[in-house]
């Protein structure tokens, strides 16, 4: 289990808390003028990448605030927790430390990314 | 060339200590071309690329495995196996998979160990009861095996299940008797030797680093151990898939999550069914060698950490202790976790996409391996024919824009 930071509460179990998939994603102004494939992209369309992830979390057993988290997926550290009314933070603010898509060793398998 | 496996080959070697069985397979080096090249060395690549060789003369294929065969989700799912999905597509889809499932281990001589054990699905209150018998009659109308039992019925077939004093108390079950387990290495296994023995190179511990396209065609994929030219590319990597698609300029719908597994200690035998429970989430079943294989929940999170949290299990392993008291004290050997690409509507995505010669067989979520058989078998005839077979036509990535969804979290055991 990780540890979330709530910026209202503090740190807690992320069982006390409901992600709410990736952030910043912005409904389009115009859905009447949208072709299907493209309101069919922003309804069912998600980035999923393996390493660095906008996502939203609200701290449902708790104050019940939404608010947003850069996190790795491949090692599930967190490394920025920040207020919806927040900027996005830059992609450049954070290494990124995958060196190929698995972000494992060339050769073999077996959970490099969280072994270290 | 040709392995076979028979009484007098197993006394013949056990005279030998055993030694002399021989590879099962080439460890080839890569060619600088092939006509197909399969990404994922799991059962589902590792069937689409036997199914390719055997029933559409493909000669020259390739899988490239980042690991060794059967090292992701092949390795790590819980081995169970039916076809009750409520919806026509599905049931099509799945039911073709219990079909060749049936006669595998004689397809390619090699033992499955497919057991058809029956599969429980609990109903614990009224919606329950009502959503299960709905399904029970669509599976009927689609001529599955499927029928209602009621709670004695289910006491009867696992008698130490606990159906009266807990929170939620067993109601009835659906029961599919074509419903099963078998043996989940046997699978990539069998189905690498036989590939194998028709030309096609399996080619271990070399990463797939990016697929090459140009004016929305393939060209090859850049692996660790070089460029490998190729016009078709059918992409079975599971929870990866979507990172793969990325370096075509692809988009998927899909969310990769941990999901864990756990098995116990070995114990006699007590329990000689499958039994699921949706609404307690947990399910249970028990391996020829004695141990309880559990099956927990996902993360509610995107993660590619092949861990997952202690809390799921928690969940999992509490409702199985009140479902089976006579579990209460007994100790986990293992737990593991699995990497599963999860689709919005619950179903496989197998299809075409906007790249010519780029092929997806993806978005199995939380329970893929009941389909391996079936699903290598119609994703090898789209990358041969490059047309859906009519099974799975329904599962091309399209119904994301036309909106023909194939809605089945009622039946996928795992909440989505």
């Amino acid at each position: 289990m990780i540890l979330i930071k709530c910026p209202y509460c503090g740190e807690r179990d992320q069982s006390e808390f409901a992600n709410g998939g990736e952030a910043h994603v912005v409904r389009p102004k115009n859905p009447e003028s949208l072709s299907d494939k493209d309101w069919g992209e922003y309804v069912f369309f998600r980035n999923n990448p393996k390493g660095i992830f906008y996502e939203r979390w609200v701290h449902s057993h708790g104050c019940r605030k939404w608010f947003n988290v850069v996190r790795n997926t491949s090692t599930d550290q967190i490394l920025k927790v920040y207020k919806v009314n927040e900027k996005r933070p830059d992609l450049t603010e954070f290494e990124n430390t995958l060196k190929s898509p698995s972000g494992e060793p060339s050769v073999g398998s077996g959970n490099f990314a969280v072994k270290k | 060339m040709k392995k076979k496996y028979s009484i007098t080959s197993l006394i013949k070697n056990s005279l030998s200590d055993n030694e002399n069985w021989g590879k099962m397979w080439r460890n080839p080096n890569p060619k600088k071309h092939y006509d197909v090249i399969i990404v994922g060395g799991g059962g589902h690549g590792l069937g689409t690329a036997y199914y390719l060789a055997k029933h559409h003369g493909v000669k020259n294929i390739a899988v490239i495995e980042k690991g060794w065969l059967g090292s992701g989700n092949t390795g790590r799912n819980t081995t169970i196996i039916r076809s009750n999905y409520l919806w026509d597509e599905s049931a099509n889809l799945y039911d073709h998979a219990v079909k060749l499932w049936e006669n595998l281990s004689e397809d390619l001589n090699y033992n499955m160990m497919f057991s058809q054990r029956g599969v429980l699905n609990l109903a614990h209150n009224e919606h329950d009861i009502k959503e299960i018998k709905r399904r029970v009659s669509a599976n009927r109308l689609n001529g599955l095996d499927t029928m209602w039992l009621d709670k004695n019925e289910v006491k009867d077939l696992v008698p130490i299940m606990n159906t009266d004093n807990l929170r939620y108390p067993v109601l009835g079950a659906a029961y599919q008797p074509r419903g099963g387990v078998a043996r989940h290495d046997a699978v990539a296994w069998g189905y690498a030797m036989r590939a194998d023995e028709l030309g096609v190179d399996i080619i271990q511990n070399c990463e797939v680093k990016g697929i090459k396209t140009d004016n929305y065609k393939v060209e090859g994929v850049e692996t660790t151990k070089g460029f490998i030219k190729s016009s078709k590319i059918g992409v079975v990597a599971s929870g990866h898939t979507s990172v793969l698609a990325a370096t075509a300029g692809v988009r998927l719908p899909l969310q990769s999550r941990p999901l864990q597994a756990l098995v116990s200690e070995p114990i006699k035998p007590v329990i000689n069914t499958v039994v699921m429970s949706n609404a307690v989430h947990a399910y249970v079943s028990q391996s020829d060698k004695g141990e309880l294989v559990i099956g927990a929940g996902t993360d509610g999170y995107n993660s590619f950490t092949q861990r997952g949290g202690y809390d799921v299990i928690e969940e999992t392993v509490r409702a199985i202790v009140e479902l089976y008291p006579i579990f209460g004290k007994m100790k986990m050997l293992r737990q593991w976790g699995g990497i599963v690409d999860i689709c919005p509507d619950a179903s496989p995505i197998i299809s075409k996409c906007d790249v010519e010669g780029l092929y997806f067989n993806c978005g199995w979520g939380t329970g893929g391996f009941k389909a391996t058989p079936g699903s290598a078998n119609v994703f090898a005839h789209t990358i041969a024919k490059d047309e859906p077979h009519k099974i799975n036509a329904p599962f091309a990535l399209s119904r994301f824009s036309d909106g023909r969804l194939i809605d089945e979290h009622g039946a996928a055991a795992v909440a989505h």
